[in-house]
């Protein structure tokens, strides 16, 4: 959108700074044009503030019915009535304690972002519209229950196996423990790994749409073990883009994580067994 | 696939070096360039190419080599990147987000290598950790190598005792839980090799295996090298874990490698002290594992420790070694009922190594382990296989070679029962062991007990065995065998008469029983020293009472008789008058007339009899006059009986040639230097004349046949007898008789008839220049001779 608006070669140049910005955390988020920018980073509850300079274009006025600021979808406050500017003028905007319980999120099929959006309305020359970025992520404490997954699967004189995982939720930067104890093998396995998919649902109803993700693919053991083995698990999760879990996300989306363990046999069947794990962000300890 | 296997091979080992060196050159660039993120990526790349199939154990191992250099500059790295600031925790993480397993844990191992140096971290919980994390690798070969791999990093960092990465209280059995637990998961990936693939390719999977061994057994090796591996440590735990292993394995060329590393790489001291616990693991193994091979070398290895010191054999006597291992090897014979008798007879022949070594007084253990055999022997007949025949004469020969003495084996009881199960081309190879042995170290076989005993073991040589046809014989080895005999009875001596008499009686016993082909090998020898031990009881003290005693002179003449006689079944009849001769002799040395006469007679009755042969005769004859001529006993009626008969004989000789000689010889047995009573100058003449008159017939003889003058050379000789009576002064032969001779010697050769004859003018010429010798000598001789003209 912003070529768009950059074609009509605007009268005036708009620039948000935020109050904080030189010491808030910067995080990249990808755009749609693929190109990652650098926007600082909110959780909910924080007040959002800075000011917003428009400065002409050499000496010409920008004359306008009003200006505002909003974030968009919540909130809009006014910061000029109708009027004319000639020189710098520079307004301060907060928007205090705001709400934002869900994380910016960018996904296959839906995207959850966080905007502020300048507007100086004109009459016959159209708005000038300027927007910011800006990330939210919430940070939750360590759930309190947080079990093992642990279980016991097969087919029948064929192959059991019996797995662990040593919790059911993991945030961002854990690693999964565990091991996986073969009962009984039958078939000549080839290798196994482990994969972590991710599952966003958007949609509801009969327009539920559904896509899985493969984000890693992490190889556990060459060869075919014998009844009685036990092979260790450690994934580390730091190096993959992982989110949160996200559950019914405004009614809109759901994003969910699934362990997919794969057998892979020597004629390329493949055996496996997802179990969903819950992922948080936890609060950096800093 | 199967008809370019090799090829392919080549190519995918080709391939796979050509991939390895390609990710290597980035990754030493990413190292030049300090780079970490690259280098952990191509480093991985590399490791890749290790994830093959389809290389077979030596070409796998090739790659790998190349691949281990790589890591080791990598290494390197690593370590410098701590240095520069990163920290080795974190790097130990980084390199496990790679993807694939294996580059994930050959790059693991590394960095944990440089982890330990760095001793940040115990070095028992990284070790642990990479042990643990290596399970994910259940590929036997690509398994193998990587245990191997980290076994080859963690060797020098293990937590040992005065290692620099010694930890707590527990550390040594931390570095032995970590190489057992390495070594017991290598084991496992090794023998499930076995169960993979085809059947058809049994053959070729366990030369593979074969050549993936040391793999493993590096393990055991790394084990004896721990230094704070006591006694204790071994027995509670080291042994007990490795042999578990083992056991549990069940598999065959695992077990048999296992067992034999077990024996080689750990001390001698130990085996001893733990001989229970190891020897009780062979009777589990199974039952296809060659176990004598295994306990065999067990066995020698322990005898060349208790050689190795004296000192050392305390220890053997107090963990009862012999005994254990005798209960062992029952055990195991017991256990494998179908096992070969090569088997059996090699165990027991190490037993018996090991026994010798380490009690060399213990005769009742060798007799208990050769008892042992001949009970496993029992019941299955002699032995067919000439590789368990070699073993029983080893298992034989080990007391001869250790005791270097015969008596020793002859004391053994069971020793001639095991011999019993060999055939009889063994026994003989066996008997000639024995032989062999008594005349290295000339061991005195003393009394008749023994020499029974002895002649009892080695009676392959001594009769003819049932069943053994004589065709099977070599000619030469026979004479080889009966000559060994011989020498055998030559050394057979006892300083008490009495015992020595009944030393060759046992002796007589035994050959004469051994059929004709051996007599004429086995008597002489008897003969002779049964002559050694009159001649010893001529010198003895000649009070003593003779009635009393069994070895009188007069009785061993009797036996020598018998033996003698024993010949005449034989047709040796040359062989028998000799031995008849030389009796004789004896018998004159003893002032035995009667005894002297019978043999003489025995001698002429052989000679008229079973001499037929004109040359045996020639032979004999003057054997005959020679040996009478020495004789003094007789009286003279004997004698002239015993001398008419041998002139007579002489005088009956074929040709004329030999009985002119035979007659002129006769001459010498009617003057005797040194006996008075012989001295008869009428018939010295007599028989000297006689030869002349054959000498004449011989000389017309040739001249009818074949027209021409026959060799003067028995003129010559008879002159020469001639010249010897008439120097000895027997007035008979005169000046003039000499004279006659010598000019019919020279007109016969001179004559027309005669035929050039070189050899007998430089005869009749020399013997012409002694007459003028004795001439010039002057006194009495040369007076004597003054006489005679030449």
């Amino acid at each position: 959108m912003n070529y768009i608006l950059g074609a009509f070669k605007p009268a005036c140049h708009i620039s948000i700074t935020f109050s904080d910005g030189k010491s808030r955390k910067q995080v990249p988020l990808k755009k749609e044009n693929g190109q990652t920018v650098m926007v600082p980073l909110f959780q909910s509850q924080e007040n959002i503030s800075g000011k917003i300079s428009i400065e002409p274009v050499s000496g010409k006025k920008v004359e306008h019915n009003g200006i505002k600021v909003e974030l968009l979808g919540q909130i809009v406050r006014e910061l000029d009535v109708p009027g004319e500017i000639y020189e710098r003028k520079t307004y301060p905007f907060e928007f205090s304690t705001v709400e934002m319980p869900y994380e910016t999120y960018n996904g296959v099929n839906v995207r959850l972002r966080y905007i502020l959006k300048v507007t100086i309305s004109r009459g016959y020359a159209g708005s000038i519209v300027e927007y910011q970025d800006f990330v939210v992520r919430n940070y939750g404490p360590p759930p309190s229950i947080n079990n093992s997954i642990k279980m016991e699967v097969g087919i029948e004189d064929c192959l059991h196996i019996e797995f662990e995982y040593n919790k059911s939720k993991y945030h961002l930067k854990d690693v999964i423990i565990g091991k996986i104890y073969f009962l009984l093998v039958r078939i000549k396995i080839k290798n196994m790994d482990l994969e972590i998919r991710r599952r966003e649902s958007t949609g509801s109803g009969a327009n539920t749409h559904v896509e899985t993700e493969t984000l890693a693919k992490f190889e556990l053991m060459d060869g075919a073990p014998v009844r009685g083995e036990s092979i260790p698990i450690r994934l580390f999760l730091s190096p993959y883009e992982l989110t949160p879990t996200y559950r019914n996300i405004n009614n809109k989306f759901s994003v969910k994580y699934y362990l997919n363990l794969v057998l892979v046999d020597e004629e390329d069947r493949r055996y496996f067994k997802q179990q969903e794990i819950t992922m948080f962000r936890l609060g950096e300890t800093s | 696939m199967h008809h370019n296997g090799v090829e392919d091979e080549e190519k995918w080992l080709a391939a796979g070096i050509t991939g390895l060196q390609q990710n290597a050159f980035f990754m030493h660039r990413a190292l030049d360039s300090n780079n970490l993120k690259d280098a952990l990526k191509y480093s991985a790349q590399m490791l890749s190419e290790l994830r093959t199939s389809r290389l077979s154990p030596q070409k796998y191992y090739e790659l790998y080599m190349r691949a281990f250099d790589e890591l080791r500059k990598l290494e390197i790295f690593f370590k410098e990147e701590t240095k520069r600031g990163c920290s080795i925790v974190e790097l130990y993480e980084l390199v496990q987000h790679a993807g694939n397993i294996l580059p994930r844990l050959y790059l693991l191992c590394t960095v944990g290598s440089v982890y330990i140096k760095s001793k940040e971290a115990p070095a028992k919980d990284i070790l642990k950790d990479l042990v643990e994390m290596c399970r994910g690798i259940q590929h036997p070969l690509r398994g193998l190598f990587l245990r191997s791999y980290l076994s080859q990093v963690s060797r020098d960092k293990l937590p040992d005792l005065g290692s620099e990465y010694e930890g707590d209280a527990e550390t040594v059995s931390d570095a032995v839980e970590f190489v057992l637990q390495n070594f017991t998961e290598m084991n496992k990936l090794w023998v499930r090799m076995q169960h993979q693939g085809p059947a058809r390719e049994k053959e070729k999977r366990e030369k593979e295996r074969s050549e993936l061994r040391d793999l493993v057994g590096k393990n055991l090796h790394v084990l004896s090298q721990i230094e704070g591996v006591d006694l204790d440590m071994y027995r509670e735990t080291v042994l007990t874990r490795v042999l578990e292993q083992v056991v549990n394995c069940k598999d065959e060329i695992a077990q048999c490698y296992l067992m034999d590393c077990i024996i080689q790489v750990f001390p001698d001291e130990y085996h001893l002290q733990t001989l229970e616990t190891l020897l009780g693991a062979f009777p589990q193994l199974q039952p296809s594992v060659d176990i004598k091979t295994v306990l065999s070398r067990l066995m020698d290895r322990l005898s060349n420790y208790a050689a190795s010191s004296a000192e050392v054999l305390p220890e053997f006597f107090q963990v009862e070694a012999f005994v254990k291992l005798s209960n062992a090897i029952g055990k195991v014979i017991e256990a494998q009922d179908d096992m070969p008798v090569i088997g059996v007879v090699t165990l027991y022949s190490s037993l018996l190594t090991f026994t010798l070594q380490v009690h060399p007084d213990r005769l009742d253990f060798v007799d208990q382990i050769l008892g042992a055999c001949v009970t496993k022997l029992s019941g299955k007949g002699k032995l067919e296989d000439s590789k368990s025949r070699k073993q029983v004469v080893a298992l034989l020969s080990a007391p001869l070679q250790k005791y270097n003495d015969i008596d020793i084996a002859l004391k053994l009881s069971n020793y001639p029962h095991v011999m019993e199960y060999l055939d009889n081309g063994t026994k003989k190879e066996m008997a000639s062991v024995i032989i062999q042995s008594i005349m290295k170290n000339k061991t005195l076989i003393s009394n008749s007990e023994k020499v029974e005993a002895l002649f009892e073991l080695i009676k392959g040589l001594i009769k003819d065995l049932e069943g053994n046809l004589q065709s099977e014989l070599d000619e030469e080895d026979f004479h080889e065998e009966q000559n060994s005999v011989a020498r055998l009875i030559q050394m057979l001596h006892n300083d008490d008469p009495e015992e020595m008499l009944k030393i060759i009686c046992t002796v007589k016993k035994h050959i004469l029983a051994g059929g004709p082909k051996r007599l004429p090998f086995t008597v002489p020898p008897l003969i002779f020293n049964a002559l050694k031990l009159i001649r010893r009881l001529q010198n003895r003290d000649e009070n003593v009472a003779e009635e009393d005693t069994p070895a009188t002179p007069k009785k061993i003449f009797q036996i020598l008789n018998q033996i003698i006689e024993a010949l005449s079944s034989v047709p040796v009849p040359e062989v028998a008058m000799r031995l008849y001769l030389q009796c004789a002799e004896a018998a004159d040395d003893s002032d035995l007339e009667p005894v002297a006469y019978e043999f003489f007679t025995q001698a002429y009755l052989l000679y008229e009899e079973e001499i037929s042969d004109s040359k045996a005769q020639v032979t004999a004859i003057h054997l005959i006059i020679g040996t009478l001529q020495r004789m003094h006993v007789f009286g003279v009626e004997n004698r002239d009986t015993l001398t008419h008969k041998a002139t007579g004989y002489s005088a009956k000789l074929l040709k004329k040639p030999d009985q002119c000689r035979a007659v002129y010889a006769c001459s010498h047995l009617f003057w005797v230097d040194d006996q008075d009573s012989i001295k008869d100058g009428e018939r010295v003449l007599l028989c000297l004349k006689r030869a002349l008159r054959i000498a004449n017939a011989a000389q017309q003889m040739a001249n009818a046949t074949r027209g021409s003058g026959g060799s003067v050379t028995l003129f010559i000789e008879i002159l020469n007898k001639y010249l010897y009576f008439f120097e000895k002064g027997v007035t008979q032969i005169t000046v003039a008789s000499v004279q006659s001779l010598i000019e019919l010697i020279t007109n016969e050769m001179q004559g027309e008839n005669a035929t050039p004859d070189p050899t007998a003018d430089a005869f009749f010429a020399s013997t012409l220049r002694f007459i003028q010798f004795q001439k010039d000598k002057g006194g009495a001789v040369g007076e004597k001779y003054e006489a005679i003209k030449v």
